[in-house]
């Protein structure tokens, strides 16, 4: 599954974040996940789990959706990706390459592909919470 | 807010031995054949073979190669198919044969992801064909891609080499390592791109010369071998380690 590739990128940012801050644990990490993408947030969530190192041992992880927000370039129409809206090897080819939007979507009030993706792409890592040694 | 993904890119190629990127500062001088044929040529020597199509505009690597009917399978993260015993990655099997009108920042974006999720495995060599020109996949492979180097395309004509001195001259200010240049569709010996070469400081690896029945083969990997092209091609990508 695509999501595990996109765990292990949380998990490796993660460590390295947390290795430059001196951490000593993690007790949380937030991931923002944008609906483009529609990433399966329980298979995201186990593989994270799966994929948590000695550091993240009692670290939670909280998924956080962001919706879809794109703006037309050429008429300035502001809209949601509705996932409903696209057939299945469309949807799965934007799963894989959220960039692809631009070729099965188009603005709904001129029918531009010429869109911006405001936010709600992909996967981000929004935050760590850590102690360090000496907290 | 942090991108996962960019510190992806450097454990998918770790199983890659080298990358060589085919670009040119020019258009249509023959990078996507020169890249197809170079995966080809490796692979009938015997080496693992990676290629990676990054031209998200006008993507030909699968046209030239035949390539059709593939899909990659997903499995933490995608594999890439094999054709012709070439691990195929590219654009158009998530844009299928739709134009897929992408700005710099999409461009990025769509480069990024790919190379973070595509599972190379083992390769003795990847091979990658760039857009023309010294745009975003061309900044970004340098920028993301550690250990690549540069197979510079030009063709005999002043307009294109004009344009690919300037790219010899940005990727020795990027200390990024070019193999070399080829001079393709050359129609009658001269030496002007050899010795403009040398003059830049890099490496002229030899000329191929125009070959009318090129055409006729694209789309037909055993076809394409028997060319004159792939002659003459092979001999000079030989040439290169
Ligand atoms: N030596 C040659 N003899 C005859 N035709 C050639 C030769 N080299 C390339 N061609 C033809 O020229 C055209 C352009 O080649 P190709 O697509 O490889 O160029 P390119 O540099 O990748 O173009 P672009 O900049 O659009 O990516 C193709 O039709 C190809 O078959
Ligand atoms: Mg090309
Ligand atoms: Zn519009």
């Amino acid at each position: 599954m695509h999501e595990w590739a996109l765990a292990e990128g949380v998990i490796q940012t993660a460590s390295g974040i947390a290795e430059e801050q001196g951490l000593e644990k993690i007790t949380e990490i937030v991931v923002r996940i944008g609906e483009l993408q529609q990433i399966e947030h329980d298979i995201l969530q186990f593989a994270l789990e799966q994929l948590r190192t000695p550091l993240m041992t009692d670290a939670k992880f909280t998924l956080e959706t962001v919706p879809g927000k794109l703006k037309c370039r050429i008429c300035g129409e502001e809209w949601t990706f509705n996932p409903k809206g696209v057939g299945e090897e469309e949807s799965e080819a934007i799963h894989f390459i959220p960039e692809v939007a631009h070729v099965y979507i188009s603005c709904p009030s001129c029918d531009s592909p010429d869109f911006q993706i405001l936010e709600g792409r992909g996967v981000l890592l929004a935050s760590i919470t850590g102690v360090k040694p000496d907290d | 807010m942090i991108d996962p993904r960019p510190g992806l890119i450097s454990r998918r190629l770790e199983g890659v031995d080298e990358i060589i990127a085919v670009s040119s500062g020019k258009g249509g001088v023959g990078k996507s054949i020169v890249a197809s044929t170079l995966a080809l040529h490796l692979a009938e020597k015997g080496h693992s073979v990676g290629l990676l199509d990054l031209d998200f505009t006008s993507p030909a690597t699968h046209v030239i190669l035949g390539i059709d009917g593939l899909f990659p399978e997903e499995e933490y993260g995608i594999l890439p198919p094999v054709a012709h015993g070439i691990k195929y990655m590219s654009i158009t099997f998530f844009a299928l044969d739709k134009p897929a009108p992408l700005r710099g920042a999409d461009v990025s974006d769509a480069i990024i992801e790919l190379l973070a999720i595509t599972r190379w495995g083992d390769l003795d060599r990847l091979v990658i064909d760039l857009p023309p020109g010294l745009g975003d996949a061309t900044l970004d492979v340098i920028r993301f891609v550690e250990g690549i180097r540069f197979l510079v395309v030009t063709t005999p004509s002043k307009v294109a080499y004009e344009t690919v001195r300037k790219q010899l001259t940005l990727l020795k200010r990027l200390r990024v390592p070019v193999i070399g240049v080829v001079e393709n569709m050359a129609r009658k010996p001269s030496d002007y791109v050899s010795l403009n070469v040398e003059n830049d400081g890099a490496l002229y690896l030899g000329a191929i010369g125009y070959d009318e029945g090129l055409e006729e083969s694209i789309g037909d990997e055993a076809r394409l071998k028997e060319t004159k092209f792939y002659a003459e091609a092979s001999k000079l990508y030989s040439t290169i380690n």
